[in-house]
Parts: structure tokens; sequence; C-alpha cells
């Protein structure tokens, strides 16, 4: 049975004549709201329950942080209009223009509590503590100045802070140590934010509806109502937003792109990618489980780890099975990015010829046999990725099977280090290389929070010391020289191989314009219908 | 009787108590919660207090046992995802299931039954055979592809119903539904259609078998001879006496609709139940998981025992039986 998705695509091609004839008849929604079909639906509308994309698109649609990131994710100021920074003591300076919606003006005490609520959130499947875990104090110079004291030199400081949101606190006070519940926060009990948008309803799994928020700071918001629906099946996202029941869809499937581009009823953006898919190899132990056909361990050698990157047709992946929707990598992120080593910003060619040179060389003239482990379903067109890989590793004699699994299998054995080659991913939220290697390929050191995906068991010291002396140099020029020294060393390594950056996808009905998200989130108001 | 009603209730205990062991075994073997929902970037110590609250730093046996000390006291615990009671979220998408699943059977028995009993009173006429030839092709397209192709036909093409979620909803009591008002009727009629063909295609079968055999009977010949209308003789001497296998057909056909409707659920975007169950599944959200099956165990099991006591009203030698 061909996948739900291309079955799919050819109803679109037969619907398209349909279509278009009857464009009149379809039930085009009041033009002055936005109805969004969302691949995920939120947790949770408490803006510091669960740190999860879908949850916190929304919240940026009620609440804002003191500084956000662009599209692109640079910095940029948001509640705070400037700040200063000497050794790890911050200063804010909060904009005194700002009102909540419900009309009260927003002061430092917001910051304060809206920060320190953080921590006492209870049964956070997904804390945000990951981005307070730097601050060692928050204090409220006066009504529009705000301190925050990291507890070591920390740049990174802007970037964590443009995942907080800021709350209300005379409305997000209570009882509780955290104030408002979770609960109550759900059904939108002192969910008083900011933002372009306030909270009018939700139920569960149908829809949540925003309202304007007429106080609004910015330019006024563009849509009377937000409608967001979960649609978890992109073919009805995709027939939804061709009969007109909702304006913008979030990821389209790949396989209908062209379809889509070719019908004049709705347009696709790209964004800016963010996302690499990679493959790790495990190089920490002499016996491997998923080779077979060798005594040790092929991956310690740099010379197949070459051959393996050599093997893959990186441009072919993107054109074949990514339908265009993705960049050939040859780093682990863009490299337009904060400390991106320049040597690497182009994809390695593939070469047959010298990857099967290189594994005779390595003493694998025969090659060997090869299980690659991939999740099925958590990125996009993952399996189909690992089939293609294990295609294009047979050809210089890795006779490869995948083993593609559910996701929550997956990650189980990607945790347990129990793949000794694994496609996996990783999304870098900050704009620059060094919390992509901390995670990756810095030693594992679970405790302080190093290395937290490093399945593959990579070490080396110096990578070690570059990294981490980089996580805490303020000055931008010698930061970027240490991270771009490290991401250096990372890739001539062949210590994990980078296949492509997916690019994020929206299909939106004709007329209007989204700005595309490197982050993928999607924000009502960056939706604007066609002047 | 009430030894029968007794024995029933007995029995589904013990199934249920089966039920939320292997469930809760199962989700414990297959991954780890805490992985699935944490950021990959969280230290130790943070995945640690993660574990913590949601209680999974317990053993099995202990994670097992306090299950089922709370569940005694009505309390089947909190999603991992959303952090509220398990047993609300569920109950909260029940009727947009129930709504769906009974308008489809609605469908299904309305559309199916006559055309069952006119395929078997006249098998070889030309519109019997259309009919199960249709049937066959009820039973064998799937439901996501006959999904799909009516939205494409409806939503999309001629622009008649929406293409995906539930309208407009009104108050009754506690229950929202949405088939008394005329947008929640439109968005309803393309996921009823789909989920009843596959029942329908079932009941025409059932139904025409049936009325072949009772047609055929002594009783309906001595009917005709003693001058009866035919409409008489087919709306009660013989639908009466087919109704048993359709009972049986109907009533597990909308238990196990009920319970896993998911597909048509996800294609639609109907905010029901089935949906929540594979999300749930997918991240390992064990509570809701178990609350969900523990739900339409008791539920068919339930429903098990209605088909039976209509068996008893209906046969009046099963009734008999019953009395010995």
């Amino acid at each position: 049975m061909p996948p739900l998705s291309q079955t799919f695509g050819s109803l679109l091609r037969a619907g398209a004549v349909a279509a278009v004839s009857t464009l009149a008849l379809a039930t085009a929604p009041q033009a002055a709201d936005l109805t969004i079909g969302l691949k995920s639906e939120p947790t949770s509308l408490d803006p510091q329950f669960h740190v999860l994309a879908s949850n916190t698109q929304v919240s940026m649609a009620i609440f804002e942080p003191l500084v956000a990131q662009n599209t692109e994710l640079g910095i940029e100021p948001d509640l705070a209009t400037s700040w200063t920074f000497e050794g790890t003591v911050w200063t804010f300076n909060l904009d005194p223009a700002v009102t909540f919606s419900d009309g009260t003006p927003f002061t430092a005490d917001d910051v304060v509590f809206s920060i320190d609520r953080v921590a006492k959130v209870p049964n956070s499947p997904s804390p945000f503590t990951l981005f307070t875990r730097q601050i060692a104090s928050v204090e409220a110079v006066d009504a529009h100045t705000v301190k925050i004291t990291t507890k070591e030199p920390y740049p990174l400081l802007v970037n964590d802070l443009a995942y907080l949101p800021i709350l209300s606190k005379a409305a997000a006070s209570g009882p509780a140590p955290e104030g408002r519940t979770t609960t109550e926060l759900n059904r939108g009990e002192g969910l008083i934010g900011t933002g372009p948008y306030k909270f009018q309803s939700w139920e569960r799994g149908a829809s949540l509806v925003l309202a304007r928020n007429d106080a609004f700071h910015g330019a006024a918001p563009e849509w009377d109502h937000v409608v967001y629906k979960p649609m978890v099946n992109p073919a009805s996202r995709a027939a939804a937003l061709l009969a007109g029941d909702i304006d913008v869809m979030e990821a389209p499937p790949t396989t209908d792109l062209k379809d889509m581009e070719a019908n004049p009823k709705v347009s696709v953006v790209a964004g800016p990618p963010a996302r690499v898919l990679y493959v790790g190899l495990d190089q920490f132990r002499d016996a491997t489980p998923g080779v077979k056909g060798t005594a040790h361990n092929p991956f310690l050698d740099i010379r197949v780890r070459e051959a393996m990157s050599l093997a893959i047709d990186r441009k072919a992946i993107v054109a074949r099975v990514m339908g265009g929707a993705a960049q050939a990598a040859g780093d682990l992120v863009p490299a337009t990015m904060f400390g991106a080593d320049p040597g690497h910003a182009e994809a390695p060619a593939a070469d047959i010829a010298r990857a099967k040179a290189l594994l005779a060389e390595a003493g694998y003239a025969k090659g060997f046999d090869l299980v690659l482990g991939a999740p099925s379903g958590r990125y996009v067109n993952d399996a189909r990725i690992a089939q293609t890989l294990a295609a294009m590793w047979s050809r210089i004699g890795i006779r490869t099977t995948v083993e593609a699994s559910t996701p929550s299998v997956f990650f189980k054995n990607y945790y347990d280090m129990s793949y000794s080659a694994y496609l996996a991913s990783w999304g870098n939220n900050s704009g620059e290389v060094g919390t992509t290697l901390k995670a990756l390929v810095l030693t594992r050191d679970p405790a302080k929070g190093i290395g937290t995906a490093n399945n593959s068991g990579y070490a080396n010291p110096e990578v070690d010391k570059l990294v981490l002396e980089g996580a805490s140099t303020m000055d931008p020029e010698a930061r970027e020289a240490l991270l771009a020294q490290a991401d250096k060393i990372v890739l001539d390594d062949y210590t994990l191989l980078p296949l492509h950056f997916e690019q994020p996808l929206w299909a939106l009905r004709a007329g209007l314009t989204y700005a595309a998200r490197a982050d993928q989130y999607t924000l009502p108001q960056d939706v604007h219908s066609v002047k | 009787m009430q030894a029968f009603i007794v024995n029933r209730i007995l029995q589904s205990l013990i199934v249920v108590l089966v039920m939320t062991l292997l469930v809760f075994a199962g989700l414990f073997v297959i991954g780890d919660p805490v992985q699935m929902l944490v950021s990959p970037d969280a230290t130790d110590i943070e995945k640690e207090a993660v574990r913590q609250s949601l209680g999974l730093d317990q053993s099995f046996v202990v994670q097992y046992l306090s299950f089922m000390r709370d569940a005694l006291h009505g309390d089947l615990g909190n999603s991992f995802l959303t952090g509220a009671p398990a047993m609300d979220l569920i109950l909260k998408r029940m009727p947009a299931t129930f709504e769906l699943v009974i308008c489809a059977m609605i469908l299904a028995t309305g559309i199916g039954l006559p055309l069952g009993i006119l395929a078997g009173l006249r098998p070889e006429a030309r519109s019997s055979k259309t009919i199960m030839a249709g049937s066959i092709l009820g039973f064998s397209l799937p439901n996501f592809w006959v999904a799909l192709v009516l939205i494409m036909i409806f939503a999309v093409g001629l622009g008649w119903v929406p293409a995906s979620g539930r309208g407009e909803t009104v108050q009754i009591g506690p229950i929202a539904v949405s088939f008394l008002t005329l947008d929640g009727l439109h968005h309803l009629i393309l996921p009823a259609l789909t989920l009843s063909l596959t029942k329908m295609a079932l009941i025409i079968r059932v139904a025409r078998a049936a009325t072949r055999e009772v047609a055929g009977q002594e009783y309906i010949k001595f009917a005709r001879a003693k001058g009866l209308r035919k409409n008489r003789i087919v709306g009660v001497h013989l639908l009466k006496n087919i109704m048993v296998p359709l009972i049986t057909v109907i009533g597990l056909e909308f238990g196990r609709t009920a319970a896993f409707a998911v597909v048509t659920e996800t294609i639609f975007s109907w905010p029901g139940m089935g949906k929540l169950l594979i999300d749930s599944i997918l991240t390992l959200d064990r509570p809701v998981v178990v609350a969900y099956l523990l739900l339409m165990v008791v539920f068919l099991v339930f429903l098990n025992l209605v088909v039976d006591l209509a068996y008893l009203w209906l046969d009046p030698a099963a009734r008999e039986k019953g009395r010995d």
C-alpha cells in the first residue's frame, strides 16, 4: 500500500480540475478571522508548563518575552528596549509604554514574578528551568529596570530569555506556590499577556480561539480572531486548505509540494533552515552491536567514517526524497549561523570510487553488514531517508539494513546507545553552533547537561575545551573564533555525518503572506493579507 | 437472570484486571516516557526531577500497585503530557465520538437493513445483485481512502460540506452535541457516512442471509396463504425473526466502532477520543492509555450484556432457556 500522502497526491491531481471550477462555491471564512491548521495541538496554555514547539508558538501570540528571536533566530528587543551587561550582571530597560491586555501596566515586578514562577510549576513534562538554570537572581531595580545575574559569564542569556514569556503578576498570582495553576491557565483564568492576541476559548482537540488585543503596544494586529485547529493528518490539512476551511496549514507533505505550487488557490512558503538531519556512528566501543563481518568496530577508523560520508549523495536525497524542501548540509548548522566553520559551508559531493578506496585502505575491501537505526514518523521523511542511505552505503560494500522504529522505541535505543549507526536530528534554537556541539559531540557528562545527546560516544578534550571556553566568552568575536575552531575539528573528524537541513514549510491560501521562521513556529501576528 | 448478570460483572472485573496489567507492562517495556517528554538539552538532574514528579522513578511493581490503589478510589491519574486528569480528557471527548458512531450506525442500519431485506426477498433480481456488489465495495475499500475521496469530491470539489472538524455545538446538560445545529450536521455527514460504509455492507449481508432463511419458513408461507398483506408479512413476521443475528452484529459493531473510530477521526480531525488514544500511545502517555482501555472494556462488556438481554427479549426460545 502506498503511503497516505502519495495516494493523496494523485487524488489532488484528480480533484484540482473540479476544485478550480467550483472555486466560488467554497465556503470562505470571514475575511477578518485567521484559521490555522496545526500539525499538533498545544498540551497546555500555561506558558511555563511544557517546553514544546506547539505550546511555545501559541504562547508567543498571547505573551511576549523580554527579547525576541526574529525569523532567522537573531535577537531583537521586545519588552526590553535595550540591555547592557558587565560580567555576570545584565541590566534590561523595559518599555514603559506597554500594558497587559487587561489594561494594567507592565512593570519590572511582572518580570521577576514570571522568571520566579518557572521553577515552581509542578508536574511539568519538560520544565522551563532549561532556560533559567544559568540565572542566579532577578531583581527589579525600579519599575522599568530589571537586573539579572547569571551564575557564570553566559553570553546566551538573551537567547534563553527569548523563551520566557512574561505573565501579568496581578492576574497570574494565586494561593498555590506557582500562583495560577496550570489547570486554571488552561481555562484562561489569569492568562493575561502583553502579546498581540488574547485568549478567548479552548476546546481540547477541536479549536483554540484567540481575539485581537486592542491594548497591544505595537502595530494593530490584523485579525479579529485567530482560530487554531489541530489536524494531525497532513492530507486532511491539505484538503481543509483547498476546501477553504483553513487559511494556513503547517507542514504540507513534501510529496504534494509540486501540486500545491501549481495550484493558484494556495501558495507555499519555506523558512530558513535550522534543523539538521545527521548520521551518528558508534565511536566509543570496540565491539559494536549493529555490525557483522568484522572483528572490530569499523567506525573507530576515520577512513571508514569518511568513506561513509563520501558514499552519500546529499543532493539526490534533497531532490528525490525531500521534494526539494531541504538544503544539502556540510555542517551541523547552516553556514549563516554564528560560529559555523566557513570551510564546511558546502555539502561534500559524493565520490564512490574514493569511498571504496578508503574502505579498502582501512582493511574493509569486502565491506561489512550494518544495521542503521532510524525513527519512523518523527522527522520529515525519516524512514525513507534511512532507506536511501542504506542503498547508498550498499554501493560501496557496506551492506546496510534499516531498522525503523516508532519514535518511543527509537529514542529508548538512541539514549541507551545501542545503535551502531543511527539517523537523528537536531534543531538549533540559539542561532549559534555552540549549543549544537555542546549537546551532540562534547564528551558525555549528563549531570552537567553536556553531551546529553552525544549517543555516538565521541570524546575529544580539545573540542570540549574550545566549546566550553566559547560558552563563557562574552566577547562575540573571540567566541565566534573558538566555536568555529571546534566546529572545524568536529567536521574534519567525520564525527557525525550531516545530511541536510530541513526547511520548515507552510501552505497558505492565496492572498496571504507569512514571514516564515527558522524555529518552525506559526505566529498569527506574522500572517498578513496582501494589500 | 440475576446470577447471569452477576457472573458477567465478575468476568469483566477479571478482564479489566488482566488488561491493566498488560497495558502497564507493555508501555513500561516500550520506552521511557521521560526521554520522549523532556527536551534533549536537559541535564540528568532535570530529567530525574521530571521522572520523580511523574512517579516514574519507582519500580514497576510499586507503580502498578499505587495505580491500582488510586484507581480503586476512582482516580486514574493525570496525563503525563498535559497534567490534566486522564479520565477528564477522555470523558470530554467521548460525546463527539459517540455522536459520530451513533449517526454512523443509524445510517448503516437505516440504509443497510431495507437493502438487505430487499436483496434477500428477490435474490435473483438485478437490483439485488447491484446491492450485493455494492456491499462488496463497502467491505473492501479502505476507510481512509474512502474518506479522502469523499473529502475531495464533496468538500474540495463541490464545496458542499467542510473538509474536517466538528461544527457548532449546543449544550444538553453537561454534553455538547453538534447534530442539532445546521453547521454541526454539515460537519457530521461525511465522517458519519465514511464510518457507516463497512457497517452498512455487513448489515446488508447479514440481513440478506437471514431474510433468505426466514422467507422459506413454513410460518411465512402460512401467513401468505392466509392472505396477509406483504407489508405486514415483511414488517412483522419476517423482521422480528431476522432481528436476532442483526442485533448481535449491530451491537458488537457499535462497540468496536466507538472504541476504534480512530482512522476516521484522524482524517476528519474529529475531536473524538480515538485520536486521543493514538496520540497518547505515541507519546507513551500511560495514564491516558490505561484509562481509555479500561473504559472501553467496561463499555464493551456492558454492550455485550445488553445484546444478550435483547436476545432474551426477542427470542422466546432463548427466554425459555434463560428461565431454566
